[in-house]
């Protein structure tokens, strides 16, 4: 029993022992929770201090499941992985924290099913056995739709529906993509295999690829999300409670971006070669479209919703530039849209416990009344915004970076996407912080209390770690995204139409050389 | 060999079933009906004697028993759901229990 | 002196920290002393690198502190790059805030949110030094978008009042525009010189500029969008006017001395990269010469004391790029430190007016001032001789370098210097417009306030930038009046690179031309006074007579020219209403539409399905009867029909 089983399991395991606990106490219920997933939070920062950066796959750990069909309990945990596992154990002490006083029925069912979410993300992106990883894909949304419809807004049925179905569609395709995957690395004659690793070396004929990358991408596209498969996110967030949303943005969406990254584009290079313009479009509209329509949300929540699809548009563009640079970048924003757009979430719903509306329109002014909160979600809001010296800055910087290398024009589009960000994050706080107070209830708002600046203190911190000295993060996933770039990269993929060429980086030298026809110069590999 | 043709079990066994299926069909008295389900059983179950002798194979016969002890517990559930459901609507009439209308 | 060097900035910092945390508790007093303390501090480390740079065999100094952004080829340290542009440029920044700072204690004395407004003071001197002591572009950047942050902090620093938040918010978001430039030039340098290290990139300059051609004017026009931005140039500069909404001594640091010349700065640090782009330079010289002249017709007809200034800033920016346009960099460099002192002399007199009239900032409310507050008076002359270019103020010494260099220098041209004079004579025309309608004539103060001249706190200040206002200009005092060009030289290791490119000699024209058009700027700004004199003062009714000729015209510029609504038509209510139009036309009924409706044909096709089960008992049976009959059926037919 390695480490990373402890991880996987030890959040079910306190979820049941939850859920048959005799006392109704809500102290007890609360407490054990949070010692729970403190404890698991704890233990995964081991993975912090013992990961060696570029080492593959570590603390691996495999056993035979159903050994006739190939199946294997396989995890392991890698640079691309090993930031979001810890992003999860900590977003889920915060979330359960952060619930002490929204969640006023049905306590046990609740943090049971903040436990088991744990389990079911953790378990996908621990998994390096396909049908694993199906496996945990599918049961995370089991606590998700009981999150969002039990404990949601009004329209909360409608919206976790919408979320199930939406997740649903994507997630059979992948299915069957699976199982025909698993047919052709051998099928039932007896040595097919779901191991990923595996998988990587099969192959598989680049026509099939097509079809396969698309059903993969269509699965993971719908859980990032990107354009046009973004409507279910607004629902979702506005309905979910604010923990709920918490996991939603910071940690599930991520398992999009994260499929594309370990299954979806080096299990099926061609097939994502052929796609690539497709998902560049995709990204670019994404981004744009976002932000644009954050312009015009009068409820917070969805207004943050989309800017949500605009940033993980840049952090789809960071996957489909194929550098390093870009992917670094990528990787990196996805651990900061989860800070930030986490702590949104977290800000939005303390401030909805008080006032019960999150329509901007009933704000106003409140800068005045809750001075250390309206801070905190200024601070939040630049970093959103990727102000220098926040995380932000750092993650969006190397994305618009290395998209800029792969193709120029559509990283500049993108770019646009930045500015736009600004406006309407300051519109935003501008509303709700500035100006008069206009509605007489908000002079009364109490600030924030001890337990809600406990859980916005780690994000806060590690808002400015990251922005100021990114290293420690950077360091330990360069190394696992290098060899990644290996894999995907083994095919021609640079196949840019001409009005928006890359632009690798020859040295000057070699060009001048080559211009005077001195020597055949191969400076063409960036 | 039988001293009666097999044919004639098989037609009295299909005479059975059909009447229990009609039975159950037709009657508005969920007594009637239950009677009638065991009808089924037991054409079930002289089938399963006869073809057990034809075979030579006790299982058929060990079989009959099974039935028997389920159509008995099948009987008690069943009559013990009536009871309550006369308390409850002061009817047995399964016309008027049509609650499962989609 | 290298390791007292990476203190420099962090004073400002640590006052930041200690305000922003223990500001309220300490009150108002010891916040204020903690902010002048913290930048004070730094003013003196500033001195020693001065020195330590002046005495440096290299004539710069680089520090390194950390490594801040490491991926792949990717590389960018917090290190700092002390060389003479960079020395003169903290000893300005942190002199002149040092000043402004001191005169905040008395200005905001009665402003409970004192400590806010030290911490983000302090702030932005930090965010200022990085980007003047950046050694790369990343942590130029981080001082580029930080000084925006501050800006739009401090001018939304009355929050309560909506258009000053309005204005902080426009200003960050028009920056963001420039910002957005700066950061394509970036992506492109690092992807052309595998660094953004600036003295790496300039090294490499020439040999990338001779392998692809039309990359650096990309990346020069770039930079260019992003010091519009900064430094409120053509098309960017709508923000400035707005940004005056803050406190006052805030647009005298930000808005007036230091932050816009931020653009300015830049553009002089990438002086290698422009002049391997010739093209550029004439861009940047042609929307200098386009924005001196246009701001200043704004500034003209402004009532609003601070508006005046605010346009005149634009305008004097103008000018600052019209030199960097012609070559003339240090010229540039120069008159940003000469403007810095008038500028904040000119701003922290308008304050210390807008105070003692209790906030009143119209100029048609105030007049005759000059009795009751005489040190504010006399001071504020000072500036608005220097800026109106009279011998021997400082004004006069980097306003007629940059006319000489636009008329002599070969990128230059005769309606460079043309623009430049007109300029020159129409900014002479209106501040002495605004020091008679402000000090000068009759009384038009409401009758309940009463004007007292400032305290000490805010008259100090005042004298000590009046003094650097006088004799500022003299270390540059050129060479034809006898001067020693003193500032030139200092900062021409910093140039040499550009100059070399550029093959600009001087020289080439006799000193009596220069003589000449000397005497031509002198003599225009002395009838711009005169003409003031004339309007404002002996026949007051003459601009009433004026206006009325001429409405339409005073109209438009009255209204700056419409330039905010056609910016809000064009391009802010489009955006805004497509998102409307897209919202609810494609994202609702198409796409969510799409999925809904999906799910609406299962639902009609389950409710026609769920008729077939009535909830009767006898009906459901007779169907299973049916079907099993059926099923059975059919397989006996074709068990029976394999058979056979």
């Amino acid at each position: 029993m390695g480490i990373l089983s402890v991880l996987i399991f030890f959040p079910v395991l306190c979820g049941v022992a939850l859920l048959v606990w005799p006392g109704e106490r809500h102290a007890q219920i609360r407490g054990f929770a949070t010692v729970a997933s403190a404890v698991e939070f704890i233990v995964s920062l081991w993975l912090w201090f013992g990961f060696v950066p570029g080492g593959g796959f570590q603390f691996v750990e495999s056993l035979d499941w159903i050994s006739r069909y190939g199946i294997g309990y396989r995890v392991g945990v890698d640079g691309i992985s090993l930031l979001l596992v810890l992003l999860t154990t900590l977003l889920t002490v915060i979330a359960v924290v952060s619930s002490y006083s929204a969640i006023q029925t049905g306590r046990k069912g609740y943090y049971a099913s903040l436990l088991f979410l744990e389990t079911g993300v953790i378990g996908a992106f621990l998994a390096t056995d396909v049908f694993l990883f199906y496996v945990f894909w599918e049961v995370m949304l089991i606590p998700m739709y009981f999150l969002i419809g039990v404990w949601g807004g009004q329209r909360r049925i409608y919206a976790t529906v919408k979320f199930v179905l939406y997740t649903m569609a994507g997630s059979l395709l992948m299915l069957v993509a699976i199982l025909w995957t698993y047919q052709y690395s051998g099928g039932f004659s007896g040595h097919g295999t779901f191991n990923l690793l595996d998988w990587y070396g099969l192959g598989i004929p680049a026509s099939a690829q097509r079809w396969l990358f698309a059903a993969f991408a269509l699965a993971f596209a719908i859980k990032v999300p990107m354009f046009p498969f973004h409507t279910w996110l607004p629902d979702a967030h506005v309905e979910a409670p604010a923990a709920g949303s918490v996991m939603l943005a910071g940690v599930l969406l991520k398992l999009g971006a994260y499929g594309f990254l370990r299954f979806a584009i080096p299990l099926f290079p061609q097939g994502f070669e052929y796609f690539a313009d497709t998902l560049w479009i995709l990204s670019v509209i994404g981004i744009v479209y976002g932000a644009i329509m954050t312009l015009i949300q009068e409820d917070i929540k969805s207004l943050i919703a989309y800017s949500s699809v605009s940033h993980l548009g840049f952090v789809m563009l960071g996957i489909m530039a194929l550098n390093l640079v870009g992917a670094t970048g990528s990787l990196l924003q996805q651990i900061n849209h989860g800070i930030s757009t986490g702590a949104l979430f977290l800000l939005v719903g303390m401030i909805y416990e008080r006032r019960h509306t999150r329509k901007i329109a009933d704000y106003g002014g409140i800068f005045a009344v809750v001075p250390v909160f309206s801070i905190a979600f200024l601070i939040v809001a630049l970093s959103s915004i990727g102000l220098p010296g926040t995380n932000g800055f750092v993650g969006e910087f190397l994305i618009l970076l290395g998209a800029f290398n792969a193709r120029p024009i559509f990283a500049t589009i993108s770019t646009v996407g930045v500015i736009l960000a600004a406006g309407y994050m300051l519109w935003l706080v501008r509303r709700v912080f500035f100006g008069p107070v206009v509605h007489a209830v908000n002079e009364t708002i109490r600030d924030l209390t001890r337990r809600e600046l406990a859980t916005l203190i780690p994000l806060l911190a590690l808002i400015f770690w990251i922005g100021i000295y990114p290293r420690p993060f950077l360091d330990r996933i360069g190394p696992d995204l290098e060899s990644w770039l290996k894999r995907v990269r083994t095919v021609e993929m640079i196949k840019a139409p001409a009005w928006d060429r890359p632009t690798p980086f020859v040295p000057p030298e070699a060009v001048l050389s080559r211009a005077a026809g001195k020597t055949p110069g191969d400076g063409g590999t960036p | 060999m039988l001293p009666v043709p097999l044919s004639y079990y098989l037609v009295l066994a299909g005479i059975l079933f059909t009447l229990g299926v009609f039975g159950v069909i037709i009657a508005r008295n969920v007594i009637v009906t239950l009677m009638s389900v065991e009808l089924m059983l037991n054409a079930a179950n002289l089938l399963l004697v006869v073809f057990a002798r034809v075979h030579g194979d006790l299982g058929g016969q060990v079989m009959v028993f099974f039935v028997l002890t389920v159509a008995a517990a099948e009987a008690a559930v069943g009559l013990s759901i009536l009871v309550a459901i006369f308390r409850r609507k002061g009817s047995i009439d399964v016309d008027r229990l049509n609650i499962l209308k989609g | 002196m290298n390791t007292l060097l990476w203190t420099l900035p962090l004073w400002p910092l640590v006052g930041f920290l200690l305000n922003g945390f223990f500001g309220r508790r300490w009150g108002k007093r010891t916040a204020g002393l903690v902010a002048c303390a913290s930048v004070f501090l730094s003013f003196a480390v500033s001195l020693f690198a001065f020195a330590a740079v002046r005495s440096a065999d290299t004539g710069r100094l680089t520090v390194t502190l950390f490594d801040w952004i490491v991926t792949g080829n990717f590389h960018a340290s917090v290190s700092f790059l002390l060389d003479p542009l960079s020395a003169v440029m903290i000893l300005v920044v942190t002199g002149v805030s040092f000043l402004i700072h001191v005169y905040s204690l008395g200005y905001m004395g009665h402003d409970p949110d004192q400590p806010r407004y030290f911490s983000f003071l302090n702030l932005f001197v930090f965010f200022m030094l990085m980007l003047v002591l950046a050694d790369n572009f990343l942590v130029m950047y981080i001082g580029w978008e930080g000084v925006g942050l501050c800006s739009y902090l401090l001018i939304g620093f009355w929050f309560r009042r909506l258009s000053a938040v309005r204005a902080g918010m426009k200003a960050f978001v028009v920056n963001r525009i420039g910002d957005f430039g700066f950061s394509l030039a970036i992506f492109l340098i690092f992807w052309h010189f595998n660094t953004v290290n600036f003295l790496e990139v300039f090294e490499r300059a020439p040999s990338v500029a001779a392998a692809y051609s039309g990359t650096l004017t990309a990346i020069g026009l770039l930079l260019l969008l992003g010091a519009t931005g900064k430094s409120a140039q053509i098309p960017l500069y709508v923000w400035l006017p707005d940004a005056m909404e803050g406190p006052t001594p805030v647009s005298a640091l930000i808005h007036a001395a230091t932050m816009v010349t931020a653009g300015v700065y830049m553009i002089a640090r990438c002086s290698t990269l422009f002049a391997l782009a010739p093209v550029t330079l004439l861009v940047v010289a042609i929307i200098g010469a386009a924005t001196a002249l246009f701001a200043a017709s704004m500034a003209l007809v402004q009532n609003d004391i601070k508006k005046v200034l605010a346009y005149s800033t634009i305008s004097q920016l103008g000018y600052m790029f019209l030199a960097l346009g012609v070559g003339a960099f240090a010229a540039g460099i120069f008159h940003l430190m000469t403007h810095a002192f008038f500028k904040a002399l000119l701003f922290l007199g308008a304050g210390s007016v807008i105070h003692a009239l209790s906030n009143e900032q119209d100029l048609r409310k105030m007049g005759g001032l000059k009795k009751s507050m005489p040190v504010t008076y006399w001071t504020f002359l000072i500036a608005a001789l220097a800026i109106a270019g009279v011998p021997p103020l400082a004004g006069f010494v980097s306003k007629d370098e940059i006319l000489w260099r636009s008329f002599s220098s070969p990128l230059g041209h005769w309606t460079f210097w043309l623009v430049g004079t007109i300029t020159a004579a129409l900014t002479a025309f209106y501040m002495f417009r605004l020091v008679f309608l402000a000090f000068h004539g009759e009384s038009r103060v409401a009758h309940d306030v009463h004007p007292h001249e400032s305290p000490a706190s805010m008259a100090q200040p005042l004298i000590a930038l009046a003094v650097l206002s006088v004799i500022g200009g003299w270390i540059g005092w050129p060479r034809t009046l006898g001067g020693g060009a003193w500032f030139e030289h200092f900062l021409r290791p910093v140039f040499e690179h550009a100059d070399q490119t550029l093959a600009l000699s001087a020289g080439e024209h006799s000193a009596g031309l220069e003589y000449g058009l000397m005497a031509v700027s002198i003599i225009v700004g002395l009838l711009g006074i005169l003409l003031a004199y004339q309007w404002y003062i002996k026949s007051p009714e003459r601009p009433e007579r004026w206006k009325a000729r001429f409405a339409g015209l005073y109209n438009l510029v009255l209204n700056k020219y419409w330039v905010d609504e056609l910016y809000d038509t064009v391009i802010v209510r489009p955006i805004v209403g497509l998102g409307r139009v897209v919202y609810r036309g494609f994202d609702l009924a198409v796409i969510d539409g799409a999925a809904n409706g999906i799910a609406g044909l299962m639902q009609s096709l389950a409710a026609g399905g769920v008729k077939t089960s009535t909830g009767r008992f006898r009906f459901g049976a007779a169907t299973f009867a049916v079907g099993c009959a059926v099923a059975l059926g059919w397989v006996l037919v074709t068990v029976m029909g394999a058979a056979r």
